[in-house]
């Protein structure tokens, strides 16, 4: 599609990154006071309400029933971008996940109030850059898309400039995230070398019939590429062995920004996981065939592997965390490996399951970290041991928490063993004998995260405070958002029809 | 089959009593209600609850005809199409009897929990702390039990097999003894590592099931009905699964997950821990209801849904269990705290159960699913009984008694019926299963039911020694002034005394409602075993 047709394609970036031009602009200006309590954050959300209702707009007709909307081959920019159910899905994703966002960071003390506006402005942009990765079918916009979400990223990890835990974790997220990206970036140069192209269908065209690969040397070069882009993406997503950045980077974080990142770039380097992989390495039209760079890689296996070590790893060493920051650190590693598990099995099923977990996770682990952005607020802190008590000081707080808790843990009757269910519903269904052993290490990891999460619940419920703590006030936004989040956990855990459909929608693309 | 909203009354009343108290701490800080009228309040909330299901449950009895076979009182709509969910309740004459046993053993754990009789000082006793929270969590583990006996779709049994563990989690780590944290963590993590083998299983069954139709008539291409997996598919030609025939393997990970609930040796070791540290009503529960959840999976599941599996593990089921009933036994010789005992001769009786139900006979597995009803009102006599001691006390060590019978009469005359009814004696309504067990089992695994009946001696042994240490010889001075039983152990432990002797006189009211079903469900496998 020509470039002006396209930019009625992406008009939500659009306006994203127009309000954030403006609330830039806004912050430039004489500030007062009342100006800078609620009008930023006032702003952010219209705008992110703005995009959400053009988005929601577009697709409600997809989602359920009528036309499908632009299914693969509906590409914006002369193949830069793509407008798919895949993109869209992810793209309301990230822009509620930025809307929550913005609610828990209201009266948040890990926000300097000097800069308010600029930090809107920049997770606005954060948004419009995860909005466009999610649809980004062409490795040069992965690229300035990845960056643009990762500067916006080390920016806002290092907000807290008081803080030096803030400051360092800043830095570590640079230095981790510039070597990433280049050797992301050097993957994407030698496949340019080999096959001259960078659109994915370019790409996948050429795998299947390019010279390039006739020789040893050619099919290492392509293997070598592919491992090092995967690279790039494993850490966005935080895989394991991508995702030593993680704890830290959570923990120094402002928390409410620490929601975000523990679900945004996650869902976005899912979705572009699935993208580049499945439009690829796949004939069209087959799930089963695989090609490898060099023939017969089994790329998915591959990434199983890496599923199951993410797992675990995550599990294991959330065990003995006493930050509970740093624990959901952890478990965010962990649900990364899960959520692989749906990229591995593929197909239908396991891309409806990774849409469907990745909506779930959104939910459960923002409305866990707003319930951490509480504590801290009203306890400075948020070792475990200032979670003592809070079932008697703070009911509903506690109860909030500990329906996000047995959310991540998988436990019926809430959205998150829904999400559990369709990932492995779509392993067992592919059979395979690699396929059970991974269900396997999967159920098993499970139970290891019941033990961390019952951590918590432990000492909010069972364990007396050592000294005073303050309770904590409810009537703040945050707190209403957590509130409205584990309605949210509940009620999908119920009745999930709503979001299987979009799921399934969201997965229209590679049927 | 008639539709009917009875099953889901039963299941949500409590539910909605939970929805009641949790409203009441919602608008608390409006209404300012003082504590104590609080904590009365969410008591008369538990109490009108469960009574209700409980009488509802006694409707449901009486309009239920035990000569049909097929599913009763079904409540029957279609939940989440997108996976073929069906929202299905219905009871057989397998799960009335333990409908029936939840609603009777609920409503006293609910009676136990009252603080009516306890010393006024006495600020820490469990049924005084956060009151509120602890009556909405047993009413919440309440409806998790109905809807486990009562669900037929798969997938609505696991969603309630697995609501009851947070409930279970808290009311033991809030609630409970010394180590409770211990206890409630190991059940947890026990019960879910069973769980999520079980949840494989489902998806499995259901990825291998046939095509079918929704109650609304809608095609589905799989289907989570208990009754069709059972009826209409044959998953014995499902082909290999991590090389071994598809029905071994799904067997298997459903019945360790069964298995660590009834719990069967190895999987049992969580089961003295929560029982010891859980508050009395709460043992009575575990031990009265949820116990028998595990026989209940294996009967609903593994037998009715895999026989071709179940035939290949017969002799495993009643090897596990002779080795349950023996080796329980040897471990309660060993115990000096008196509800660690109990515990163990729960584990114990709980072998009657496999071993009766892998002999296929009809007496077998009459008596099995019979001792699954006597065990649960023996054990929820023992450990109110336990309770009592415990409560006067404060502690359960066997030695530390003795010559009780002089100051506590009653008290002695209600533990002996208790441990006589739990040894067998007969009369009981102990023998009766125990008998149908062994009469049932004879025939087909001769040697494992004569090493099981050596196992009875044990049983006899270990109360006979505990009713000697703590009830006779010289009084313990220190315990000169223990007050007999009250009116609220009264209250519990009548009840279920008279049924322990009535019972054991007449089964044929529980006998009749479940033989036809039973009976149905095993002649299937008694013919592919040739007996």
């Amino acid at each position: 599609m020509s470039n002006l047709v396209s930019f009625g394609y992406i008009v939500p970036e659009l306006l994203l990154g127009a309000m954030a031009v403006i609330l830039f602009l806004l912050s430039a200006m004489r500030r007062r006071n009342l100006l800078r309590k609620t009008i930023f954050p006032g702003l952010a959300i219209l705008g992110l309400m703005a995009a959400l209702s053009v988005l929601v707009n577009r697709t409600s007709g997809g989602i359920f029933g009528g036309d499908p909307g632009c299914i693969s081959g509906c590409s914006l920019f002369f193949g830069l971008l793509a407008t798919d159910p895949l993109a869209d899905f992810f793209r309301i994703l990230v822009i509620s996940a930025t809307t929550i966002c913005v609610l828990i960071s209201i009266g948040s003390p890990a926000l300097p109030k000097g800069r308010t506006g600029e930090y809107h402005g920049l997770l606005l942009v954060m948004c419009l850059g995860m909005c466009l990765l999610s649809a980004a079918n062409h490795l040069l916009m992965v690229y300035v898309a990845m960056e643009t979400v990762s500067l916006c990223s080390y920016l806002l990890t290092g907000w807290d400039a008081r803080k030096c835990r803030s400051r360092e974790a800043g830095m570590k997220y640079v230095l981790f995230g510039g070597v990433a990206s280049g050797v992301m970036l050097f993957g994407m140069s030698l496949f340019y070398g080999l096959f001259g192209d960078l659109s994915f269908q370019g790409l996948h065209l050429a795998l299947q019939g390019s010279g390039a690969l006739s020789g040893a040397m050619g099919q290492w070069a392509a293997t070598l590429s592919v491992v090092f882009m995967f690279a790039g993406f494993g850490y966005k997503i935080a895989a394991t062995p991508f995702h030593m950045w993680c704890p830290d980077v959570y923990e120094g974080a402002p928390t409410p920004f620490t929601a975000l990142l523990s679900v945004g770039p996650k869902a976005v380097g899912m979705a572009l996981i699935l993208r580049f992989f499945y439009s690829i390495f796949l004939f069209p039209g087959s799930m089963e065939t695989v090609i490898g760079a060099s023939g017969q890689i089994p790329w998915l296996l591959l990434i199983g592997i890496v599923s199951a070590v993410t797992m675990t790893l995550g599990n294991l060493a959330a065990l003995v965390q006493n930050n509970v920051k740093r624990l959901l650190a952890y478990s965010s590693i962990a649900h990364a490996g899960y959520i692989l598990m749906g990229v591995t099995a593929g197909g239908q099923e396991g891309f409806e399951a990774v849409s469907l977990y990745m909506a779930v996770y959104l939910i459960m682990n923002m409305g866990a970290f707003a319930v951490v952005s509480l504590v801290e607020k009203a306890s400075g802190s948020e070792e475990l041991q200032v979670f003592r008590g809070l079932g008697k000081r703070a009911p509903l707080v506690a109860l909030v928490m500990t329906i996000f808790l047995i959310s991540l843990a998988g436990l019926p009757p809430t959205a998150g063993f829904i999400g559990k269910l369709y990932l492995f519903a779509a392993l067992l269904e592919r059979g395979g004998f690699w396929f059970l052993m991974l269900a396997l290490v999967g159920v098993t990891n499970s139970v290891v995260s019941l033990y961390f999460y019952a951590r918590v619940l432990k000492s909010m419920y069972m364990e007396k405070a050592d000294t005073d703590l303050p309770t904590i006030p409810i009537r703040n936004p945050a707190a209403v958002t957590a509130t409205a989040l584990s309605f949210a956990t509940l009620f999908l855990g119920l009745f999930w029809q709503p979001l299987a459909t979009a799921a399934r929608w969201s997965a229209t693309l590679f049927h | 089959m008639a539709e009917s909203t009875l099953l889901t009354w039963i299941t949500f009343v409590p539910a909605i009593g939970m929805g009641f108290i949790g409203l009441f701490l919602m608008l608390n800080p409006l209404l300012k209600l003082p504590k104590a009228a609080m904590d009365n309040l969410s008591r008369v909330v538990a109490v009108v609850c469960s009574a209700i299901s409980l009488g509802l449950v006694l409707m449901l009895w009486k309009e239920f005809d035990p000569s049909n076979t097929g599913i009763q009182f079904a409540h029957h709509f279609v939940w989440i199409r997108a996976f073929n969910i069906e929202y299905f309740m219905g009871v057989d004459g397998l799960s009335i009897t333990m409908i029936m046993l939840t609603g009777l053993i609920s409503f006293v754990a609910i009676i136990a929990s009252l603080p009516w009789g306890i010393a006024k000082d006495d600020d820490h006793h469990f049924s005084k702390r956060a009151v509120p929270g602890y009556m909405a969590l047993i009413l919440l583990l309440e409806a998790g039990m109905f809807g486990v006996f009562c669900s037929l779709d798969f997938f609505m049994f696991y969603v309630f097999w697995e609501v009851m563990l947070l409930p279970m989690y808290f009311l033991i780590g809030i609630w409970g003894g010394p180590r409770k944290e211990y206890a409630a963590i190991k059940f947890f993590l026990f019960t879910l590592a069973g769980s999520v083998l079980m949840l494989l299983g489902m998806i499995a069954l259901y990825f291998a099931s046939n095509p079918s139709t929704l109650i609304d008539g809608t095609h589905c291409a799989h289907t989570f009905n208990l009754i069709k997996l059972a009826n209409e598919n044959d998953f014995g030609t499902a082909g290999n699964l991590l090389g071994m025939a598809f029905p071994k393997v799904v067997f298997i990970g459903m019945f360790i997950a069964f298995a660590i609930k009834i719990p069967m040796f190895p999987f049992h070791t969580w089961l003295p821990d929560a029982h010891v540290e859980a508050p009395t009503p709460i043992s009575v529960i575990l031990a009265g209801v949820l116990l028998k959840m595990g026989i209940y999976g294996i009967l609903r599941m593994n037998f009715a849904i895999l026989p071709e599996a179940t035939l290949w593990a017969q002799t495993g089921m009643a090897v596990f269990g002779t080795i349950n009933i023996v080796y329980a036994a040897f471990v309660c010789m060993a115990q000096t705290d008196l509800k660690k005992l109990i515990a163990y001769s729960s584990v114990s009786h709980m072998g009657f159960c496999l071993l009766g139900m892998a002999a296929f006979t009809e007496q077998g597995i009459s008596g099995a699913v019979y001792q699954m009803w006597t065990h649960g009102i023996v054990s929820a006599s023992l450990f109110l009984i336990a309770g009592v001691i415990y409560d006067r006390a404060h502690h359960r060590r066997i030695e530390g008694f003795g010559g009780l019978a002089k100051q506590m009469p009653e008290y002695t005359a209600l533990m002996g019926l208790a441990f006589m009814a739990s040894l067998g004696l007969p009369g009981l309504c102990g023998f009766i299963s125990e008998a149908l067990v062994f009469l049932g089992a004879f025939p087909v695994f001769t040697t494992l039911t004569v090493i099981s009946a050596l196992g009875v001696i044990i049983t006899a042994a270990y109360y006979l020694w505990t009713i000697q240490r703590m009830f006779l010889g010289p009084l313990n001075e220190k315990y000169a002034h223990l007050p007999d039983v009250n009116w609220r152990e009264r209250l519990c432990l009548y009840p279920l005394g008279a049924m322990i002797i009535v019972l054991g006189f007449y089964p044929m009211p529980i006998l009749d409602l479940m033989n036809k079903t039973l009976h149905g469900l095993i002649k299937p496998l008694a013919q592919a075993a040739g007996l």
